[in-house]
């Protein structure tokens, strides 16, 4: 740890944390990690890594039946009355009496949540005063998502749990939404968020986290996520060309006349690849070379794992 | 969208009172929409006081003290409590727990307890309404005197409502969506109307039945609304009356707190 380390406050802190479902299934299992004040943490995963169970345990809504949770320092089960005035939540399924209004739904909640903004504040926010006076069960999903934000922001909350705030939204809806967070965390709001779209943790998050089968496989910026992973060059070779005449150091596989390159040095191998297609007078079709994405990462996580369960239930 | 940053007036820390006006409130709105549960919680007790009397008026009600009036109008509260209170409170929680709303509340500031009285406060208050114009109606319509001994009847009125809301949120578990609850509801319904003196005094039945009848969840409540306006119980029974009622709300309110679903099941 560095000095700068010891300065930062986390809000979240989570050590070995753990949660079984009756019939013994475990969602998450020894998950952990931390969050300090103002930044933007998303938790990634495959569908049921366990993203949600996990956020569910920060927001008090369960127990954990080992390790411990943290929230502004506190148990936020055992202690939710000290916690809840300081958190904001939406969660990936919430829903609201479909036949109230947008806005009587906001003051019902604003009746319940300790300084809350004004009911028109809180729909501005979130781009929907103009169906302030619509009722719940009349409004598209996307719209639906945003009142949800709404209410989950209402009390100007320290911290932010947002699981999967942007399913269902269309392109502009997901831009305006990641705008209001990013404005938010510029105010001061530390924000952890759920998301199945890796380009939204590209786009929004300071770190990230990726789950599978309830553990946490790999964790930092997307940098230090990124990092570790091979570069990905990919061409096809013309006919009459086998791959067999490619430089050995390229360690390249084919298919057919299909092949891909994997690299931990992505200039050294594409600068080789290059001279070697000059000097043979070789076009290469279709040629991409791209340096390591979270997409790639995300995948990559997701294979290894598959391969692991084929090797287990073999 | 504007900036987050507007200092705009907000409201204070919130209180058990504020959360519970806010969801009252908005339960309040809801069934004002729902005009069929209003005209059936209006119109039912009625019909039912009417359908009571006729039967009534075939019973020799010497040996219970009562007159035909007294006797509908009584049956005609209890009739308020199961329908106003209970079948709409078994429906209502279905509707919020089902459309996730429940689901949504428990991740705010309000506490479990909170979330289920708040959303039956509309239908408890309109409950105690009905039971109020029903004994204006009966006092200066049918005869019948202002009642005996009022503390006693409010308390009866408070614990019925208290009773079959818990009894209501236990329903809920059982009943999968709003229109079963029609059929989940059925039995509690039945065993009140035959066994706890809405239709039929218990004071006509063989002793046995009747010692049996007295242990049913509104037994007790009926009895302390009885005695509490026509006057016609002693000491004892009141006591066996009110401890009957209380002990169904505990063990009502253990049951909900171990087993009430606050999501749907999927």
């Amino acid at each position: 740890m560095t000095s700068d380390d010891k300065s930062r406050e986390y809000v979240i802190q989570t050590e070995d944390v753990r949660r079984s479902y009756a019939g013994g299934f475990e969602a998450v299992s020894g998950a952990s990690f931390a969050v300090a004040r103002g930044e933007l943490f998303a938790l990634l995963g495959t569908n049921g890594a366990g993203k949600t169970s996990t956020v569910e345990l920060l927001e008090g809504l369960a127990r954990p039946d080992g390790g411990t949770v943290r929230v502004l320092g506190h148990d936020p089960y055992a202690e939710r009355t000290r916690v809840r005035p300081r958190i904001g939540v939406m969660l990936q399924e919430g829903g609201f009496p479909s036949e109230l209004s947008v806005t009587e739904t906001v003051r019902m909640w604003a009746g319940c949540t300790s300084g809350a903004r004004p009911t028109g504040e809180a729909l501005e926010l979130v781009g929907l005063g103009h169906r302030a006076r619509v009722r719940v069960k009349q409004l598209s999903g996307g719209e639906r998502r945003r009142l949800d934000l709404a209410l989950a922001l209402l009390g100007r909350p320290e911290v932010l749990f947002l699981d999967e705030p942007t399913t269902g939204l269309d392109a502009e809806g997901r831009r305006d939404t990641w705008a209001l967070v990013r404005r938010l965390q510029e105010d001061g709001t530390t924000v952890l968020l759920t998301t199945h779209y890796l380009e939204e943790a590209e786009a929004l998050a300071d770190r990230l986290a990726i789950m599978h089968r309830g553990r946490i496989v790999t964790a930092g910026t997307t940098a230090e996520v990124t990092a570790a992973r091979p570069a990905r060059i990919r061409f096809e070779l013309p006919d009459g060309v086998p791959a067999a005449r490619l430089p050995l150091e390229l360690r390249a596989a084919a298919d057919g006349p299909r092949i891909e390159i994997r690299t931990h040095r992505l200039q050294d191998s594409l600068t080789e690849l290059l001279r070697w297609a000059a000097e043979s007078d070789v076009a290469l079709r279709a040629l991409d070379a791209r340096s390591a994405s979270l997409e790639e990462a995300f995948l990559d996580i997701a294979k290894s794992a598959a391969e692991t369960e084929e090797v287990s239930a073999a | 969208m504007t900036t987050t940053t507007t200092t705009a007036p907000s409201t204070p820390r919130t209180t058990p009172l504020t959360r519970l006006t806010a969801l009252g409130r908005a339960e309040l709105t809801l069934l004002v929409r729902n005009r069929t549960a209003v005209f059936v919680a209006l119109l039912m007790p009625a019909a039912m006081i009417m359908a009571m009397k006729s039967t009534f008026e075939k019973i020799d009600l010497k040996s219970t003290g009562l007159t035909v009036a007294g006797a509908a109008l009584i049956g005609g509260i209890g009739t308020v409590l199961v329908q106003a209170v209970y079948m709409n409170m078994v429906a209502a929680y279905v509707a919020r727990r089902e459309e996730l709303v429940l689901k949504r509340l428990r991740t705010g500031e309000v506490t479990d307890g909170e979330i289920l009285a708040g959303t039956a406060l509309p239908a408890g208050a309109l409950a105690l309404a009905q039971s109020a114009v029903i004994i204006v109606t009966g006092t200066a319509f049918f005869g019948l005197d202002a009642p005996e001994r009022p503390e006693l009847l409010v308390a009866g009125l408070l614990l019925g409502v208290v009773l079959l809301t818990v009894l209501a949120a236990i329903t809920s578990v059982i009943t999968r969506t709003v229109q079963t609850a029609q059929l989940t509801t059925l039995p509690l319904f039945l065993v009140s109307m035959m066994g706890s003196g809405l239709f039929v005094p218990l004071e006509i039945f063989p002793d046995r039945l009747a010692t049996v009848c007295e242990l049913l969840p509104l037994t007790g409540v009926m009895t302390l609304i009885r005695a509490g306006w026509l006057g016609t119980s002693d000491g004892t029974d009141l006591l066996g009356a009110a401890l009957t009622g209380l002990v169904w709300t505990a063990a009502a309110v253990f049951a909900v707190q171990r087993w009430f679903r606050w999501d749907p099941r999927r």
